[in-house]
Parts: C-alpha cells; sequence; structure tokens
C-alpha cells in the first residue's frame, strides 16, 4: 500500500491533496494509520505495532483498518499498485 | 529606486454582486502592480454596480451604452471618456462586450487606446457551438456537443445523445437535463434569455476543475494557475476555490495556447473524470472573476495582461502557491448618495 505522493497532513489529521484541492480531517486513530503507512510499513507490521502499542483488540484493529483503508482507496488516496 | 510607471486602464465588470464580473478584482491586481501606478477609470453599465460606490478601487467612473446599442454609441462614448481621461489600456469584462471591442480593435488604437485580446478567429472558434471541431483541430478531449435553434430538434439530437445531457446558453447558463421535459423546458428558458442557438452537450461526469490563463499571442502562457472550486452558488459562481498543483491542466494549457497562439486572458473549464481525463467543456475568453485567487498565488495576471497591451517585455511565470484558497463575502457598503446622483444624471463620477 503506498500513500499518494504530495499529500500533506498537520500535526492535528488535516490532510490536504494538492493536485485535487481536496481536504480531509483524520482522527486520532487515522491519523496513526496514515503516519505509519506513510513510512512504508506493512498492514501486518501496523497491526502488530497498533494492538501492542495502544491495547486494541485484534478483531477492533482489523474492522478498523480495513474500513480505514477502503477510505484512502475510494478517495484515491492511495496509488494504484 | 523602484519607479512604477503611471498608466491610466479603464476597466468594464464592476458588477461586484453575487453574479460577479471581473472588474474588480483585475483593480485590485492592478493596484497591486509593481511596475505601474494605475489611475482606474472604471465603466459601467447600470447605477447600483457596487464597484462605482467601493472607496480607493476606481478614480473615476463613466456610465457606458449596452454594447447591443451598436458600436458607434460605443465609439462615441469613448472617444468622450478619452478625451477626459486619456485612456492608456482598455480591459473589457463582460462577455457581451468582447466581439466588439475585438472589432473595434483598430478605431480604438488609433484614440491611443491599447487593447489585449484574442483575435476574431480565436474568438469564433472556441464558441460552445464549436467545441466538437475545436477538440479535432486541437486534439483535446470534448464532449460531443449540437446546437439547436428549435425545441422541435431536441428529439433528432438526442438519437446522438443519451440523459442526463447539458443544455447551455451561448454566453451563460446551463442546466442539467434529465428527461425530454426537462431539456425542452431549460431549451425555452435559456433561449429567452440568451437566444439562439442553445446548446446541448453530452454530460460528463466527474470534477469540475479549472484553470486560468494568459497568452502572449504568439503561443507562449505567460500564465497559468490550475483550481478547484469548493463553494459554488446557486447562480453556478465560485464562491471559495482553491489553487492546485494539477500538472496535466497546465500541460493542456500549455498546448492549447502554444497550438492557437491564445491572445489575452482566459478560463479553461475542464472535467477530471474517474479515469483522470481531462474534457475541455468550455473556454471563455476573458479573464474571469476569479482572478484574485491567481494574483493571491504569485501571478498578477492583470499586471501581466497590461504589460503585453503596452509591449512591454513579460517574464511568463512558472511558479505559484498550490493551496492558496479565496472565499468570498458580502458586505453593505454605506453608499455616498452625491456618487449615486452623479453617476444617474451626469452618467460620470470624478472621486
Amino acid at each position: 500500500m503506498k500513500i499518494k505522493p504530495n499529500l500533506k497532513v498537520n500535526e492535528s489529521g488535516f490532510l490536504f491533496d494538492p493536485t485535487t484541492g481536496e481536504s480531509y480531517s483524520l482522527n486520532d486513530m487515522g491519523s496513526i494509520y496514515f503516519r505509519m503507512i506513510s513510512e512504508g510499513r506493512s498492514p501486518d507490521e501496523i497491526r502488530t505495532l497498533v494492538i501492542n502499542e495502544y491495547d486494541v483488540e485484534a478483531s477492533t484493529f482489523d474492522k478498523s483498518f480495513l474500513d480505514f483503508e477502503s477510505r484512502l482507496r475510494n478517495l484515491r488516496l492511495i496509488e494504484n499498485e | 529606486m523602484n519607479s512604477r510607471t503611471k498608466i491610466t486602464v479603464a476597466v468594464s465588470g464592476l458588477n461586484n454582486t453575487d453574479n460577479p464580473g471581473p472588474g474588480i478584482p483585475v483593480i485590485r491586481g492592478l493596484l497591486e502592480s509593481v511596475s505601474f501606478e494605475p489611475r482606474i477609470i472604471g465603466l459601467s453599465y447600470e447605477q447600483l454596480e457596487p464597484g462605482i460606490y467601493m472607496p480607493d478601487h476606481t478614480d473615476a467612473v463613466y456610465t457606458m451604452p449596452y454594447p447591443s446599442v451598436g458600436m458607434k454609441a460605443v465609439i462615441d462614448r469613448l472617444t468622450y471618456i478619452n478625451s477626459k481621461e486619456k485612456i492608456d489600456v482598455l480591459i473589457p469584462n463582460f462577455d457581451s462586450e468582447l466581439l466588439l471591442m475585438i472589432k473595434m480593435q483598430d478605431q480604438l488604437a488609433a484614440m491611443g487606446i491599447k487593447t489585449f485580446l484574442p483575435t476574431l478567429e480565436q474568438f469564433e472558434e472556441r464558441h460552445k457551438t464549436n467545441l466538437p471541431e475545436y477538440g479535432k483541430k486541437y486534439n483535446v478531449k470534448v464532449p460531443a456537443s449540437f446546437p439547436v435553434s428549435s425545441a422541435a430538434d431536441i428529439p433528432a439530437v438526442m438519437k446522438e445523445l443519451s440523459y442526463p445531457v447539458m443544455i447551455k446558453g451561448k454566453f451563460y447558463d446551463a442546466y442539467i437535463a434529465r428527461t425530454q421535459e426537462e431539456a425542452i423546458g431549460y431549451f425555452y428558458k435559456i433561449s429567452a434569455k440568451w437566444g439562439l442557438p442553445v446548446v446541448l452537450q453530452e454530460f460528463v461526469s466527474g470534477t469540475e476543475v479549472n484553470v486560468i490563463a494568459l497568452g502572449d499571442g504568439h503561443g507562449t502562457t505567460v500564465a497559468a494557475v490550475p483550481i478547484r472550486k469548493q463553494y459554488i452558488t446557486d447562480k453556478g459562481k465560485a464562491w471559495g476555490g482553491i489553487a492546485i498543483g494539477g500538472t496535466d491542466m497546465l500541460e493542456l494549457t500549455h498546448r492549447i495556447i502554444s497550438a492557437t497562439k491564445w491572445r489575452g486572458g482566459m478560463e479553461l473549464e475542464l472535467i477530471r473524470t474517474e479515469n483522470d481525463d481531462l474534457y475541455l467543456i468550455e473556454i471563455n475568453p476573458r479573464i474571469p472573476a476569479w482572478v484574485y485567487l491567481a494574483v493571491g498565488a504569485g501571478q498578477n495576471i492583470p499586471e501581466a495582461l497590461v504589460k503585453l497591451a503596452m509591449e512591454m517585455p513579460v517574464e511568463p511565470y512558472t511558479e505559484f502557491s498550490v493551496g492558496t484558497m479565496f472565499v468570498r463575502y458580502s458586505y453593505d457598503l454605506i453608499a455616498n448618495f452625491k456618487d449615486f446622483e452623479d453617476i444617474s444624471t451626469r452618467g460620470e463620477l470624478i472621486k
């Protein structure tokens, strides 16, 4: 999974796509996912890190991450691989 | 020492209403010019155009006869205004003025008034009614379009298109029709206001994006800023917009200006489809009302246009600040009644 280049996100989770002019607000968990994906981490890595660091149940993570990923895909914020 | 050249520029389009003309944002660009110290002459068509009353924008305002009255009346009025103001450059900002001004260019030049307008051929070939030929000639994706002069022709044309379809006036107005009944209704609504033909255009699904640009008449793009309108009013006007990267939009703009040798300001209206294809839906042959966004993003298009009109050297802009935004607002200006009196009775207001 690769985030579209040039996307800009600030500390409060405001995400701006300079190619389309669209902007989005990420919640706390979305900001964490977005940062980890941007760092090039795989979904498995992110799963392990989040479950260990944030005391999240695996099933909760799976649902939440899948939802986040599909939103990024629908909004075309992920590059086709 | 940085000395600015004194210059007198006449500008129309002072109707800074909820359907704004480009006059006031053009004036703002000129007032921020680093090269010119402009005296601004406003040209108005209605007594309540807000730009007449806005402080610090115009030095004088003169009423103009409507272009529909004919060339002689317009020339006579401009001759009078020029005798008082000695205009260096005229920037017409209304679509309805453009054809007349293009035809009057030589007479204006003989009066010492410079313009920087598209040629008659450039103006004509980009008409909505000619869009399919334009697309073929310049290898640009355009929606299928058919000019219609009678509502009775709509069913035949719709054999080539499918609903929903765009119904467009030759100058302004566009509606989406989902049925034949709606198409016929919009045909009459638009033709009553803007005349014939009315254009039936393939509906291209996607996001509307726009480019403001300035061509030097020799194929060089002097300025270009792509934007997305973030909020559009019920009159179809941008109320907020943002400068975007749009590399492919800029490439398309450079290609069109290079191929057509476009002269003057322009606005490209484009649709970006789901597949990232860009369809050209319209070329407005003048500076759009949101030009101040380009100025704010780093490209002073009004200043560059005046330099081109004055045959001064212009370095093409290559950069702009992505993410620059504009938001329009409304504001109740307390107007001076004496100004209203002067413009209504004498047709001129000297400040």
